[in-house]
């Protein structure tokens, strides 16, 4: 384990096999969660997002395959290379999901505190009726709802508590990686805010690191401590939050940024030329070189390595400098 | 002078359940004007569950009211003859969230365009036709050629909206109706399909009712809005009278919520105090927001507010601005800005061909 990171993700590739050839949704993508840290991930629909964080935890379904690269979960070693106890053994006791529009992830026909009591039943059997019942109770206490939320089945809640409740669920054993995908889509803006907040007071006290993914720069910048830019399959820039908004190096993450309609001020709205990649055919050389305003001669033969300066990464052959 | 259309007292009532009636209140007694004199973007805004959709949807006329009357030149959309009727549905024309649904996936993309360019008969030829369509997909920021010929799946979610904007300006309409048109679209294009509805406005003098729970992008194309919560508008006037100074706490609530994409900026303090931000229940007397309002006080549990004119270009139905008058029949139109600077800055070509000169009345 380098530097200490709890995850540390290096050349990961995740492809589809398909009839129309073979997708990289996930082409190369190598960073570190550092302890305790809200690690942002952004990009569009179709960017490999999702996938990614998917695959970190073998979530992954076919025809998603992982085709290269290693993630090394601290203490565990890779889990790429784990059997299926294995992964069983870590799966929420170490790595945990939230996953995108909790309404689907639960369980329909189950109460909330049966669905609770399943993850914590099935790692650390040993627990009385009475300790089960007290700790699924703070649980739910946890991420702000009432006790009586327990006794409740999915359809009886709001989005915003499903929510909440797959965050209970997810840091039930305190894992020390949690990776949210999309964790507040489709909520409205205020509900969205409180969960957001619910997510990151439960995550500072149990200490976990936290892999946010989302396409919401706004809701990035309020929440992440380190962010990430994924286009075509490839993490085309990662930085410390504020050094990301205030001078974003990748001209994609700088374009990404001036598309974002603010309160600011009223503007002709900036967008970005053209359309993202289709991940079968992704462009020769750098993959954002078609709609790049700033592309000269290597960028459509040479895919630009990632290269490293100041606590950030970025890939793109405006920033020639040692390879990270 | 008759306006183009009028919401007169327009409120929406849904049932549900046979032995115990629910009735839920879409939109409650919303009176206004949309004026084709003086184009201008409204902004409807709201949750889940304000009522927003509704809204757009009685103006569509896709449902009748439950009380009050929608307008159409003078005469009740419920009493339009079959000819008139017609007429309005071109001239009102809507544009979906979901560009992924809006079509016909056997069928070309062409498909959307041409069947109501005969079934209005816009043009009477088949080249006269096609220029209309390649006109319309400039305007949006399409390239015909890459797009005509082209099954749905074919293009990105952005080119698909992009290609429902073209049919909705293909048909000369006077009033757009866009509910949440990007809400489904990236980031990097969701800007071209707001451009391209702001100049429906400046170029071709259409009126936009754009229907969004998105407080940013209402504020930056909009030219007023109204704020919807549980049917009732809670606060309504110029963008930036309610936007950046909003008076209603629900407003207030929403604005301080909006995550800006600037880490300097953190959220406003926590403006709520108590309250299930996604109950649907409705106190039958006194405010609707007065389980969650930080500032409730003793006329707010009794009786609901009426809108109160306390800003030139704003109202706000909240108790703390009783002294000022209630707006009168609670119309709106007084609060919304009349927005005749896009006459100037018009193409004169394009909008002496389908605009009237501006008269002095009022209005939206």
């Amino acid at each position: 384990m380098n530097n200490g990171a709890v995850l540390s993700v290096n050349d990961l590739r995740v492809y589809y096999d398909t009839d129309a050839g073979t997708v990289k949704a996930v082409d190369g993508v190598s960073f570190d969660l550092r302890p305790g840290e809200r690690l942002g991930l952004v990009g569009e629909s179709g960017s490999g997002k999702s996938t990614m964080a998917l695959a970190l935890m073998r979530l992954h379904k076919p025809p998603a395959r992982i085709a290269g690269g290693e993630v090394l979960l601290d203490g565990v070693g890779d889990v790429m290379k784990l059997d299926v106890d294995g992964l069983r053994r870590i799966r929420l006791d170490r790595m945990a999901l939230v996953p995108q529009g909790a309404m689907n992830s639960l369980n329909p026909v189950m109460r909330i505190r049966d669905q609770l009591a399943d993850g914590i039943r099935t790692h650390e059997p040993g627990d009385t009726r009475d300790d089960l019942a007290e700790r699924i109770q703070a649980q739910l206490g946890r991420v702000g709802l009432d006790a009586e939320v327990g006794g409740k089945f999915p359809h009886e809640l709001s989005g915003g508590m499903k929510q909440r409740v797959a965050i209970a669920i997810g840091t039930s054993l305190s894992p020390s990686v949690i990776i949210a995908d999309e964790p507040t889509s489709a909520l409205d803006v205020v509900v969205q805010r409180q969960v957001m907040e619910t997510l990151r007071s439960v995550q500072e006290e149990i200490g976990a690191s936290v892999l946010i993914v989302g396409h919401d720069m706004g809701l990035m910048a309020q929440i992440a401590d380190r962010m990430g830019v994924m286009y075509a399959g490839k993490l085309v820039e990662l930085a410390p939050v504020h050094d990301l908004f205030t001078n974003p190096q990748h001209p994609y993450t700088r374009l990404l940024i001036e598309s974002v309609p603010t309160l600011m001020a009223k503007r002709a709205l900036a967008s970005i030329p053209g359309a993202p990649p289709t991940l079968i055919n992704v462009p020769p050389g750098c993959p954002f070189h078609p709609r790049c305003p700033s592309a000269f001669e290597p960028c459509d033969s040479e895919v630009p390595l990632p290269t490293a300066q100041n606590g950030r990464v970025v890939s793109c052959h405006l920033y020639p400098g040692e390879a990270a | 002078m008759t306006a183009f259309l009028e919401m007169v007292n327009v409120s929406k009532v849904f049932s549900a359940g046979i032995i115990r009636r629910q009735h839920t209140v879409a939109v409650d007694d919303v009176t206004m004007t949309i004026d084709e004199q003086s184009p201008s973007i409204l902004a409807v805004a709201g949750e889940s569950g304000s009522g927003k959709t509704t809204l757009a949807r009685l103006l569509l006329g896709v449902i009748p009211p439950s009380s009050g009357e929608v307008i159409y030149r003078g005469q009740s959309v419920d009493d339009l003859s079959r000819e008139q009727r017609r007429t309005y549905l071109r001239e009102i024309q809507p544009i979906f969230q979901d560009p992924f649904e809006s079509y016909n996936p056997f069928y070309k993309v062409d498909h959307v365009l041409t069947v109501p360019a005969q079934k209005f008969q816009l043009a009477a030829t088949k080249q006269e036709t096609s220029r209309l369509i390649h006109e319309a997909l400039d305007m949006v920021g399409l390239q015909p050629a890459e797009t005509l010929g082209r099954f749905p799946h074919q293009l990105s979610g952005g080119q698909r909206q992009r290609v429902m904007v073209a049919r909705a300006m293909l048909l000369r309409p006077r009033l757009i109706v866009a509910d949440e048109p990007v809400s489904m679209v990236d980031a990097s294009l969701r800007a071209t399909i707001l451009e391209s509805i702001r100049r429906m406005k400046q170029e071709l003098g259409i009126s936009v009712v754009y229907i969004t729970h998105d407080l940013t992008t209402a504020y930056q194309i909009a030219d007023n809005i109204l704020v919807m919560y549980k049917g009732s508008v809670v606060e309504a006037g110029s963008v930036e009278q309610v936007i950046r100074d909003p008076r209603h706490p629900y407003t207030q609530l929403l604005v301080s919520s909006i995550p800006q994409p600037d880490p300097s900026l953190p959220w406003g303090a926590e403006a709520e105090i108590a309250g299930d931000p996604e109950s649907m229940e409705v106190a039958a007397t006194g405010c609707k927001f007065v389980d969650r309002c930080p500032v409730a006080f003793e006329p707010c549990a009794g009786q609901r507010p009426l809108l109160f004119h306390e800003h030139p270009s704003r109202a706000a139905a909240c108790f703390q601005y009783d002294k000022s008058p209630a707006l009168e029949g609670q119309n709106l139109d007084v609060v919304f800005e009349p927005q005749l600077k896009s006459q100037s800055s018009a193409d004169p070509q394009k909008s002496a061909t389908i605009r009237n000169p501006p008269t002095s009345e009022g209005g939206l």
